[in-house]
């Protein structure tokens, strides 16, 4: 492979418009599949979640699965769609061998929710994404690849295929060419994805794990010179499995798209896959003009006419409207703006509104996600959401320092536990040993202990300095590795000098 | 007259009044198949690809079982059957008449198969077909042609000759065929036979074989319009596992075929299709055709003619959409999961197996077919061809609509010859495919069609066909007028028209 | 109607997956063309005034309830397969030599 040049981000967009497109695929989280009565469970043993229709096998027939038209009929409605009065399924012919009919029943030019929007918000500023279409399909079936360096496609010797996952019920959600974002493309890209998924989880179609793949996101991106309203050449970068990953990936292609373009060379039409380990992305397969998928009706199905009553009863069931539920939160929880901001860009909403709901106050709840437990998150590289911690942990060790159990420094601790596995609050409390020394036996001792050390300092104090207290009071939490109430202790110390 | 030579209602018929046991029905059929059908030989019929004589008398045993404890499954309980190979029977290799699906075993069982089994009939086994069911003439079976039990040097039709000429030459007097474009009613018409296609969607088709998804419906084949009636009843109606199934429940046919065998026509409006009849179709046909609307008028029938301006499009329609759905079903053979795999030399990819199992695997007509709906298909193709052929299909069911607001059934001869011989237009599948002009449109527009014979040809001794077509759901009509036709052409005759080495107790070695 | 070339043929071939040899090209393309000069009279049979039917007998909302059936054993889903390995389908290399 040629040696690329990557142009410096702030360069490339001094020199070029960037315009992305969206497909994100969410996998529906129906007990079965799109068109036939297996189980869609995630991680059972290869095989084991076929039947005859999800196999391909000769003579086997599709049947719609209602509850996966409901859910495609919610999101469209949820990002302010049309949804179609006549729809129909139809067959996208291309072989591959995860794929059991070499056709996949999808949608084409009859999608069941068109011309829709979200506003995405990034840094306070509001980006409005327009959805082309949202459609039903089904997934394809997994491949790992045996032999070979790497384990993967490449080199590989041979393949093995398990097909618990083919037919499992997807969404496909297209938007319009995203325009105007600039420097912001990166952030734009990685917020729609991340409110698309909040959204998701809202209307509880799919189990919207990232890291699972039930939501994957296309990214498509080119470049025009500054000023040009012709759209360029666009790269399709596939299955980005993260929002950071999606922000890097519009990252590193704007940068390798400057390049080639810097060189007056041309952007090749191809797919790409990202890399994780290095947040660049290589060449896939080249779009070739022989792409020709036939796209016809499905004719073992028949069309999808959703009536008017039911797509008003769904939209009866519909989440609040984001935008509307962030401003009503910000006035409950009392946030300030740049709060609210931090809150936000920090995809902290969702979390702090359900450990609110366990119990916690929203200040209280807002420092844990968006200070400790964030900071986790970055360090680690995955996404806050995925850090370790649920809302309902957050709140039980809320509760914990409320009751003087713990106080925050010993809090981290438990988070540290949390996070490594090592079971509930309570139990990492009394395995580590954190709780707070309650009983003023041991408190009195240290007490003595330091006062006795320090006896110019309790003079200090008694001449009515209570600024010294300090002193005693680092050399009591020393000798009691923290788990002094510092309160209790403070009462003590002023009660020892007689104050 | 033997055992074999009784019709299904009349074997139904014996079971009930304990006059036989399935036992002993089985094995005279099976006795039938074992001394005719004979592939090896190069003589015999070929008819089946795959007897299951150790399942089908077992299944006889304890339908025998059954009835002794006065609790048959169903009035055809006992009463043994061959299905086309193009139904999926678990436990039953089936192939749809290809190489790429030599020996696959189907884990599951189709509607229809569950149906008979429910009802207890005893499977023979696997009528031979043209591969994938593509075919007028039986010759395009991957395992070699079927011979017409009229003249084993001629072709039984296609595609399901293997079906019609099981029933023609008593190894079964039930089968199952599949009518995508004619391929139950034309081998009936070729081997003197009745076959019927039934209205689209009011036979289940979950575990048919797709040739053309739009089209095809599977159908009795039987010797009697009364078979077909009380075969028809028992695999029809509702299945949630195939989405295009009608709701509407499939009964009164066999009252219909019996209310039709009393004779009376009277009030009975038919109609000859205008576009069916001219230089396409040989007299021989012709004259037996125009003996049998003789008999209709007699009957009581008011007989016009009717013009369906466009027939003349069907056909072509229908090679077009047929090869489109045919194209992308065929797809799923492809050596990863099931079926023949070939690996050539060297180190070949999944797409190289892929293409050189399908080489291998596939013959000439099913490629010609899988090429012509690829292009058929095509970006920039797809609306001067499929599109346009759909759009022919909507002015096909609207000229049915016209048609039958002025007949209660239309009427056609089968097919506009007889039986020609093995190897006469092999290689030429337009000749091929004119045969299936009179069967065509009612694939189209999804309306019902029965085949029943109409005499021998004056020239060469062969079986005519003629046909009858009712409005979508109205099938009953078919066998009403059928079974008036059936019961006076066979009055006529002084008995029904047989194959000649077969009828009485000949055994196809005369 | 445009006559179907060879390589036009060779093309289709590729898309369906066929390895057609030349001895095989040179006998279907002449047999295409006269099936689609056949089926070439529909051109411009019908207009825009007719809808396409799709299925002969009209019907929508065809829907299963979302409730499990149960699935094929993996015993059963591989039985025929040309080739197994820890009970998945073994097949070729997916992708040609980079
Ligand atoms: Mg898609
Ligand atoms: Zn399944």
């Amino acid at each position: 492979m040629a040696t690329e040049t990557i142009v410096p981000f702030d360069k490339a967009l001094a020199a070029y418009d960037p315009a992305m497109g969206l497909e994100v695929h969410v996998e529906l989280n129906t007990n079965s599949k799109m068109f036939c009565g297996c189980p869609t469970v995630f991680g059972g043993e290869p095989n084991t979640q076929v039947c005859p229709t999800c196999l391909g096998l000769p003579g086997a027939m599709p049947v719609v699965n209602a509850k996966a038209v409901e859910s495609a009929i919610r999101i469209g409605l949820a990002l302010n769609c049309e949804i179609a009065e006549w729809c129909r399924f139809a067959r996208k012919n291309y072989f591959y061998p995860d794929m059991p009919k070499n056709f996949q029943t999808s949608q084409y030019d009859e999608p069941i929710a068109f011309e829709g929007y979200m506003d995405v918000e990034v840094e306070g500023e509001t980006f409005r994404v327009d959805i082309e279409r949202a459609h039903m399909e089904e997934d394809t079936g997994k491949s790992t690849h045996v032999g070979g360096a790497t384990g993967r496609i490449q080199g590989a010797d041979y393949s093995l295929v398990d097909y618990n996952r083919a037919g499992i019920p997807l969404i496909e959600i297209v938007t319009k060419p995203i325009l105007g974002a600039g420097e912001k493309a990166p952030l734009v890209a990685k917020a729609y994805v991340a409110q698309l998924r909040d959204l998701i989880v809202a209307l509880g179609v799919s189990d919207a794990r990232m890291d699972q793949g039930s939501i994957r996101a296309d990214v498509n991106l080119s470049l025009a010179p500054k000023g040009s309203d012709v759209l360029g050449t666009r790269s399709e970068t596939k299955n980005v499995n993260s929002l950071r990953s999606v922000e890097r990936a519009v990252r590193f292609e704007i940068g390798r798209h400057a390049g080639i373009l810097n060189e007056g060379g041309k952007v090749v039409q191809e797919t790409r896959h990202f890399h994780e380990d290095t947040g660049e992305t290589t060449s896939g397969r080249e779009k070739s003009d022989a792409e020709d998928y036939r796209y016809f009706p499905e004719p073992d199905l028949v069309p999808v006419a959703p009536s008017r009553e039911w797509v008003e009863e769904l939209r009866g069931t519909l989440p609040e409207n984001p935008t509307a539920k962030k401003t009503r939160l910000q006035a409950e929880y009392g946030f300030t703006d740049l709060e609210m901001r931090d809150v936000w860009a920090a995809g902290a909403l969702p979390l702090i509104e359900a450990t609110v709901v366990a119990g916690t106050t929203p200040q209280a709840a807002r420092k844990w996600w968006v200070a400790d437990l964030l900071r986790r998150a970055n360090d680690a590289g995955v996404e806050l959401a995925e850090v370790g911690v649920t809302p309902a942990q957050v709140a039980a060790v809320q509760a914990l320092v409320d009751a003087k159990t713990i106080n925050d420094k010993l809090a981290r601790q438990v988070f540290d536990g949390l996070i490594a596995g090592e079971g509930t609050p309570e139990e990492i409390i009394e395995k580590r040993g954190l709780a707070l020394v309650s009983d003023d036996g041991p408190l009195i001792a240290a007490i003595d202990d330091a006062l006795a050390a320090q006896p110019d300092i309790a003079d200090k104090i008694r001449g009515g300095n209570m600024g010294a207290i300090g002193a005693i009071m680092g050399a009591v939490m020393k000798a009691t590795r923290g788990q002094a109430d510092a309160g209790r202790a403070r009462e003590l110390i002023l009660e020892k000098l007689g104050l | 007259m033997s055992l074999i030579h009784l019709s299904a209602a009349e074997q139904a018929a014996a079971l009930a009044a304990g006059e036989v046991t399935s036992v002993e029905l089985t094995q005279a059929h099976l006795d039938q198949i074992a001394a005719t059908n004979r592939p090896e030989n190069g003589v015999g019929l070929n008819s089946f690809l795959h007897v299951d004589a150790e399942g089908a008398l077992a299944q006889a045993a304890a339908s025998d079982a059954r009835r002794a404890a006065g609790a048959p499954l169903h009035e055809l309980d006992g009463v043994p059957i061959a299905i086309k190979d193009v139904l999926a029977t678990e436990g039953l290799p089936t192939t749809a008449g290809s190489k790429i699906l030599e020996g696959w075993i189907p884990p599951y069982d189709g509607t229809v198969t569950a149906k008979i089994k429910a009802a207890g009939l005893p499977i023979l086994g696997k009528t031979n077909m043209d591969e994938f069911a593509m075919g007028s003439a039986n010759e395009n079976s991957a395992y070699g042609p079927v011979k017409n039990p009229w003249d084993h040097t001629r072709i039984p039709g296609g595609s399901g000759g293997g079906s019609a000429a099981a029933v023609s030459s008593f190894q079964a007097a039930l089968a199952i065929g599949s009518d995508t474009g004619g391929s139950i009613r034309q081998p009936g018409a070729m081997t003197g036979t009745v076959g019927v296609k039934p209205t689209y969607g009011s036979v289940s088709r979950y575990g048919v074989i797709a040739l053309a998804n739009s089209l095809d419906q599977l159908g009795p084949v039987t010797r009697t319009v009364l078979d077909s009636a009380l075969l028809h009843e028992l695999i029809g109606g509702h299945d949630p596992m195939d989405s295009t199934s009608v709701a509407t429940a499939v009964t009164g046919l066999a009252d219909a075929a019996r209310q039709g065998a009393a004779g009376d026509l009277a009030g009975v409006r038919v109609g000859i299709v205008k576009e069916l009849q001219g230089d396409a179709w040989s007299a021989p046909v012709v004259e037996r055709f125009e003996e049998s609307i003789e008999i209709l008028k007699g009957l009581g029938a008011e007989v016009v003619e009717v013009s369906l301006p466009s027939f003349v499009h069907a056909m072509a329609a229908y090679y077009l959409i047929l090869p489109a759905e045919c194209s992308s079903n065929l797809a799923k053979f492809d050596a990863m999961r099931y079926g023949l795999r070939v690996t050539p030399d060297g180190d070949p990819s999944a797409e190289d197996v892929m293409r050189a199992s399908r080489d291998a695997g596939f013959g000439n007509e099913v490629k010609r077919r899988i090429l012509i709906g690829t292009y058929a298909l095509s970006s920039g193709y797809y609306d001067a061809y499929y599109g346009q052929a759909q759009k022919i299909r909507t002015l096909i069911i609207e000229d049915f609509t016209k048609a039958f607001e002025q007949v209660d059934v239309l009427v056609s001869p089968t097919a506009p010859t007889t039986a020609w011989a093995l190897g006469e237009k092999a290689d030429d599948p337009l000749a091929n495919y004119l045969q299936d002009l009179a069967t065509i449109p009612a694939n189209l527009a999804g309306v019902p069609g029965i085949s029943i014979p109409s005499g021998v040809s004056s020239v060469d001794g062969l079986p005519t066909g003629i046909q009858f077509l009712a409005p979508v759901l109205e099938d009953a009509r078919l066998y009403r007028v059928g079974a008036a036709l059936e019961a006076a052409l066979t009055k006529q005759w002084g008995a029904p028209i047989a194959a000649p080495a077969y009828a009485g107790n000949g055994n196809g070695e005369a | 109607m445009p006559e179907l070339s060879r390589d036009e043929v060779r093309h289709l071939a590729d898309l369906a997956r066929i390895d057609l040899s030349d001895a095989e090209l040179d006998h279907l393309a002449p047999q295409l063309n006269v099936i689609l000069e056949a089926v070439a009279s529909i051109q411009g049979v019908a207009g825009d005034d007719v809808a396409a039917t799709s299925h002969p007998i009209p019907m929508t909302n065809v829907f299963r309830e979302d409730v499990i059936r149960p699935s094929l054993t993996p015993a059963q889903a591989l039985a025929m397969a040309p080739a197994t390995e820890d009970d998945k389908f073994s097949v070729p290399r997916i992708l040609g030599e980079e």
